[in-house]
């Protein structure tokens, strides 16, 4: 199809680690000494690895692709390959129009130059020629903020004043393929929201951008797909939802092999709304949530902590049977426990992971966590941030003018304001 | 390779900002800003002239003026060479970043490099004209062989260029090895010397692909001259090779620079 902006088909990446000859001092002693040893054997080194082995995805213009896994899992390598920095050993890919790579921003900065003239440099290094820089120039300076310093040496720059001069000249590139890694962690939050809504911006353009990113809410914002990526294999790909949850799913399954026969341990979590499993919930909508423990052993005055962790792992709430004075219960060997917390889910945009907790508080001891349980994804029409949400209303705003002490005092109904904004 | 070269002259404009950034950076850095491409060049003419003082007193004859000349405009060519070849020499494993992150035609960087070195050139050959004007030595029509000589010096630099710089980024003690070279090349090239000094045995010095392009320049320039063609066919196949062969063996290598840096 003519929109496929991007497409990597069986593609895999073989490396080479250990031994790696980088002078020739060391060479060639190391030539002469494999001409008297035996050949080694055919097919695959032991120090050879797969860095990528099959990763197959496309990009539309004007859609999102997500790329997570943890470290080592081979994004970064993927990214190279997209940016055609690195070749495959195998399979194709096929990139329609200009390539703009958000990887490192201030790699092609000169620190012994001025602001200015790191804009041309990286700019034509991005490759936009020096016309449509000069044009954009004014652009670029104010986008970045540092009209003060523009024409001072970088190395008098903080190190995130170079992120944002970086930035900046890559937001205006204009490209067709947008690769961005872990670019949005720069600059102070301002900055962060401008960079976001201006890669939002190149999407609707019509960018097809492939995204890396360890900030699943970021993920979850802008991909509408995603691939997750271990150890260089594809685990999982489909839409951005689903993949997040199988990335929540292992992680926690591993945590759970850590755990090895506990005394008790935590067999499911379920969350459901009122129509049964469900993982997306709208702000202020009931949430109930199942659990159930196996016991293997006599256990006793236990309980059941629940608690919610935003996108990046920080708690935001929790509770525990105990607290709401159900007091602790007992469990003989064999025992199944059931229980279900009801929740009002008063939380802004964004994904949330509940997580299940089975704890004795006088001997302080855990018997088993999963961290998380689950992942629900909260959305609200209202534009709120943060991990609460409060149901905020304007219904009064006042106006004092210098020149007239008169109150010009308009009481506003909610609605009528919220769309003001939207204008 | 036509799309390879074609991709080249898509990114021209990133060669001239590379090549800008180069020179920008070098002036910048230095106290004595421009006047450092002059100096080296100063350096190697002086020690040139002395070298030939050294031979007249010795054979008990008067220094010509022309023998300073011919020293001269040998002097500042190869100061080019050895500069453009060291330079280039680093050229990737400085820009290890971008050689990394970004893609673009590599070869930018040792190109980038002999064009920097190439503006000291252009920058010391300045000054020469004033000391050809003392010496009143230079005009003749033999001088329209120098473009010639120079679009050899530039290709051979530029080949050069990119079998070393690719060659040092796999392995970091070629770079060690290209200083040492160029240290004592000067005593293999007719630079202070004349080839015809050797009488007959000066053939075998002009074997060295550099020695009949500094000998047509101080020929041409110098001595009124008309360059010896068969030596000069030689180092124009020889420089035209060095820059086919190494734009051929850098484009080879290039798609394992980002993993191999």
């Amino acid at each position: 199809m003519s929109d496929i902006a991007l497409r990597m088909e069986h593609v895999y990446k073989l490396f080479r680690k250990g031994e790696v000859f980088n002078s020739l001092r060391d060479l060639i002693p190391a030539l002469s000494g494999k001409m008297f040893r035996q050949r080694e054997l055919n097919g695959t080194d032991r120090r050879e690895f797969w860095a990528l082995q099959d990763l197959s995805f496309e990009v539309r213009r004007g859609e999102a692709f997500g790329i997570i896994g943890q470290n080592g899992a081979g994004k970064s390598t993927a990214l190279k390959i997209l940016s055609r920095v690195m070749k495959p050993t195998k399979g194709q890919i096929a990139v329609k129009g200009r390539v703009s790579a958000l990887i490192e921003v201030t790699a092609g900065f000169h620190q012994d130059l001025t602001g200015r003239e790191n804009i041309f440099l990286y700019g034509t290094i991005m490759g936009m020629n020096r016309r449509e820089i000069a044009t954009k120039l004014d652009e670029i300076i104010a986008f970045s903020g540092l009209e003060e310093f523009i024409d001072t040496p970088l190395k008098r720059y903080s190190s995130g004043m170079n992120a944002r001069l970086g930035f900046s000249v890559a937001a205006h590139v204009k490209p067709d393929v947008l690769i961005v890694d872990e670019v949005l962690s720069v600059g102070d939050y301002a900055f962060q929201r401008k960079c976001v809504e201006r890669m939002k911006q190149e999407i609707r353009n019509g960018a097809a951008v492939v995204f890396v990113s360890h900030n699943l809410r970021d993920i979850a914002e802008f991909c509408r797909s995603c691939v997750l990526l271990e150890k260089g294999r594809t685990i999982a790909t489909g839409s951005a939802e689903d993949v997040i949850s199988s990335y929540l799913k292992r992680f926690r399954l591993r945590n759970a092999e850590d755990a090895n026969r506990a005394a008790v341990v935590i067999s499911k979590v379920t969350v459901r709304d009122q129509n049964g499993e469900c993982l997306r919930f709208r702000s202020g909508e009931k949430a109930w949530i199942d659990v159930e423990l196996h016991a293997h052993a006599r256990c006793s005055k236990l309980s059941v902590t629940l608690y919610i962790m935003g996108s990046e792992y920080q708690p935001i709430f929790d509770t525990s049977t105990e607290r709401l004075g159900h007091g602790n219960f007992s469990l003989e060997a064999g025992d199944v426990y059931h229980c279900t917390f009801e929740l009002d889910l008063n939380l802004a945009n964004g994904i949330f992971h509940p997580s299940i907790l089975v704890y004795r508080y006088d001997t302080q001891t855990e018997y088993d966590r999963w961290q998380p349980a689950s992942t629900i994804h909260v959305s609200s029409e209202m534009d709120v941030r943060g991990a609460a949400h409060c149901f905020p209303k304007v219904i009064r705003r006042e106006v004092r003018t210098a020149s007239d002490s008169s109150l010009a005092v308009e009481a506003v109904s909610a609605p009528e304001f919220v769309a003001r904004i939207d204008r | 390779m036509k799309e390879q070269l074609r991709e080249l002259y898509r990114y021209r404009e990133l060669l001239w900002m590379i090549t800008y950034r180069d020179i920008k950076v070098r002036y910048k850095q230095s106290v004595i800003g421009l006047l450092w491409a002059i100096l080296m060049p100063t350096i190697i003419v002086l020690s040139g002239v002395v070298v030939r003082f050294g031979f007249a007193l010795a054979s008990g004859k008067q220094l010509a003026t022309a023998e300073i000349a011919a020293v001269a405009v040998k002097a500042v060519p190869w100061a080019f060479l050895v500069s453009s070849i060291r330079f280039s020499c680093n050229s990737l494993t400085s820009n290890n970043p971008l050689v990394t992150k970004i893609y673009f035609p590599k070869e930018i960087f040792p190109l980038a490099a002999v064009l920097a070195s190439l503006f000291d050139f252009l920058v010391a050959s300045a000054g020469l004209v004033p000391l050809l004007l003392v010496i009143n030595r230079g005009w003749s029509f033999q001088i329209f062989w120098v473009p010639l000589l120079f679009v050899m010096m530039v290709s051979l630099a530029s080949g050069i260029g990119m079998i070393v710089s690719a060659a040092s980024l796999f392995f970091r003690d070629v770079k060690y090895l290209v200083d040492v070279g160029l240290t004592f090349a000067i005593f293999f090239t007719p630079v202070f010397y004349d080839a015809q000094m050797f009488g007959e045995k000066g053939q075998w010095l002009l074997l060295n692909p550099v020695a009949p392009i500094l000998e047509g320049i101080s020929g041409c320039i110098a001595r009124q001259q008309f360059p010896d063609l068969s030596w000069l066919v030689y180092s124009f196949a020889f420089s035209m090779l060095a820059l086919v062969g190494g734009y051929l063996f850098f484009k080879h290598l290039e798609p394992a620079f980002a993993e191999s840096i």
